[in-house]
């Protein structure tokens, strides 16, 4: 079949010859995908900072398919269901599934305690093949996938794996309080969302900060919100405390991660020699932008290793932290009824749509910001 | 659970600040109690087959499912297995493992040629969009390439000596943008 196929930092290509996948445990299902995306956590293995990336991987945690054979033990879920498959690999059952922690699941990931199992997220999040493919395997089935409602848009339904509850979690983490500030660093996708997200928890005033104009532009409609470019602020930090009367931002959201721009010597020691798990320019900004007392809510990806970060000030400031890979099942049926109240609408985000031969070009434009870039889908010709 | 207060009678004032409220973890964990029975709940049916799956060494085996992308092979695999002696909180476990990878690429153009494939890197590297959308900046890149390639061979015919740095630099620049 067709499917991406990774062959180290930089270079990917999308490759017929990868064999089907196979029914390896009695709850497994083989879904037909239909629409599959490439998110900023794609990007980190792309830019080769996760360790264990192992060349012949096929990435991909953001898709929908069709359901064309189930295992023996599956219940729920029916050959020909049309689902959205969450980024996280769940069985429902451990004591962290148990309470709602969906992406802290003990039974998917062998390689590493840490982290969930995660499709197509190298073998650190489990060894997963992803779906940037015409056939992905899916764990758990009756866990996860969810059947997309017959009025809902596929391309809404993509979305709603990933970015839509991951923004969403971002500023649920906030602890938002009616009439907080909220500042949101990082215009991506996740960060977009998050801003859009931080209004319906009654933020009275949402600030997003990137270094791409575009995505600033695109933020300032589709979230409704301020948008500033930290390029021409001067300090950043700074400039959010002089625009909350040098009080800080009630609730900073840290949507940017390993691979924040800003800082030359975050960006030397982190992504350059490697010597962090990445830079952590838009945490430490977001650490020291929030108020004391504040809260401080991180989506942002970061490498296992260690990061350097001003937790002096997280101490004296006495900051609250939360932080998490977004629990998506958790959130599935509240979102699903946002999107359908309009509230939300996902798929407005997508500016890029490409046929999966094209795989090694979405990388690129997502990559270097092209074309006015915000969110690639992938559609396989099958789908 | 019911024997906790026997066990703690000796100490004055055990539990009497207890805040069940005091739960800064809703509404991302609905805390149910579950985490006091530790790893002892019902385990999903276990996936069996025969391929290599390194496992981390803070967890007693593996787990239930797991994927099957890509098994440890080569040089790299040797690294990696070396790597997992080591808990997922050391240096040990992360460098060997990001060297691996960097093995691993190499392998893989080895593996490619081997099955009589050669692989197109400036296509893998997605050059066809930079072409269409970035022109300008193609050009310039470009450009700069074969001035500091200029540069560095008529200062390396000149004299051997400090200037390779110069280029090993730029090289490792390319390789980072790209
Ligand atoms: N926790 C989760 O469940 C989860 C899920 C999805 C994505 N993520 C992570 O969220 C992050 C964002 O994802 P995305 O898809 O939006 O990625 P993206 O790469 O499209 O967006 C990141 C944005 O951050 C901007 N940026 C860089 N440095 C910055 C700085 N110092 N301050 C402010 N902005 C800065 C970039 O210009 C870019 O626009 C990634 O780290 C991704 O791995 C987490
Ligand atoms: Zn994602
Ligand atoms: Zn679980």
């Amino acid at each position: 079949m067709l499917a991406m196929n990774y062959r180290g930092p930089f270079r990917v290509r999308a490759d017929r010859n990868k064999p089907y996948p196979e029914i390896l445990h009695p709850n497994d299902a083989i879904v037909r995908v239909t629409r599959s995306c490439i998110c900023g956590s794609d990007l980190h293995l792309y830019h080769g900072l996760v360790p264990d990336t192992r060349v012949g991987m096929t990435f991909g945690h953001e898709f929908t398919g069709v359901v064309e054979e189930v295992g023996p033990g599956v219940q729920k879920l029916k050959v020909g269901d049309h689902v959205l498959v969450p980024f996280n690999i769940a069985c429902g059952t451990c004591p962290f599934c148990k309470q709602e922690l969906y992406g802290n699941c003990h039974e998917s990931n062998p390689e590493a305690t840490a982290v969930g199992g995660i499709f197509g997220y190298s073998h650190t999040a489990g060894g997963y093949d992803g779906g940037q493919a015409e056939y992905v395997r899916v764990p758990y089935a009756d866990v996860g996938p969810e059947v997309i409602p017959a009025w809902m848009d596929p391309d809404d339904a993509v979305l709603l794996t990933d970015v839509v509850p991951t923004g969403y979690q971002a500023a649920e983490m906030g602890g938002i309080k009616k009439g907080d500030t909220v500042v949101v660093f990082g215009a991506g996708p996740v960060g977009i969302m998050a801003a859009k997200c931080s209004w319906l928890f009654g933020a009275g005033r949402v600030i997003i900060i990137d270094q791409l104009d575009y995505r600033l532009e695109f933020a300032r409609t589709y979230a409704q919100c301020e948008a500033y470019n930290f390029r021409s602020l001067g300090d950043p930090v700074l400039f959010i405390k002089k625009t909350t009367d040098y009080f800080g931002a009630d609730v900073c959201i840290d949507a940017v991660g390993c691979e924040a721009a800003g800082s030359a010597m975050q960006t030397l020691t982190g992504r350059k020699m490697l010597l962090q798990a990445g830079s952590s320019t838009a945490l430490f900004w977001a650490i020291n932008a929030v108020k004391k007392g504040g809260i401080v809510s991180v989506v942002g990806v970061y490498g296992p290793t260690g990061n350097l970060v001003p937790i002096g000030n997280v101490l004296n400031k006495g900051l609250t932290i939360r932080a998490n890979q977004a629990s998506v099942k958790r959130l599935l049926p509240k979102l699903i009824s946002h999107v359908q109240n309009g509230y939300i609408d996902p798929k407005g985000i997508i500016t890029h749509r490409l046929p999966l031969e094209e795989v090694a070009e979405a990388y690129h434009i997502f990559s270097q910001k092209l074309d006015h870039c915000i969110k690639p889908v992938l559609v396989p010709a099958a789908a | 659970m019911e024997n906790i207060p026997e066990q703690f009678a000796h100490i004055k004032g055990w539990g009497v600040d207890a805040d069940p409220e005091n739960e800064p973890t809703y509404p991302m964990k609905h805390y149910t109690g579950d985490d006091r029975r530790r790893m002892n709940y019902e385990r999903p049916p276990r996936q069996t087959n025969g391929i290599e799956v390194l496992h981390s060494n803070e967890r007693p085996g593996l787990t239930a499912v797991y994927g099957t992308s890509s098994p440890p092979s080569g040089l790299s695999g040797v690294i990696r297995r070396f790597a997992f002696r080591f808990s997922e909180g050391s240096f040990g476990h992360w460098l060997p493992l990001i060297l691996a990878d960097r093995v691993n690429m190499i392998e893989g153009i080895f593996d490619d040629l081997r099955h009589g494939f050669f692989p197109n890197i400036m296509a893998e590297r997605g050059w066809k969009a930079e072409w269409k959308y970035n022109k300008k900046g193609l050009a310039k890149r470009a450009l700069i390439g074969a001035l500091i390639a200029t540069a560095a061979i008529v200062l390396l015919s000149k004299n051997k000596g400090p200037k390779k740095r110069q280029l090993a630099a730029s090289d490792d620049d390319w390789l980072h943008r790209w």
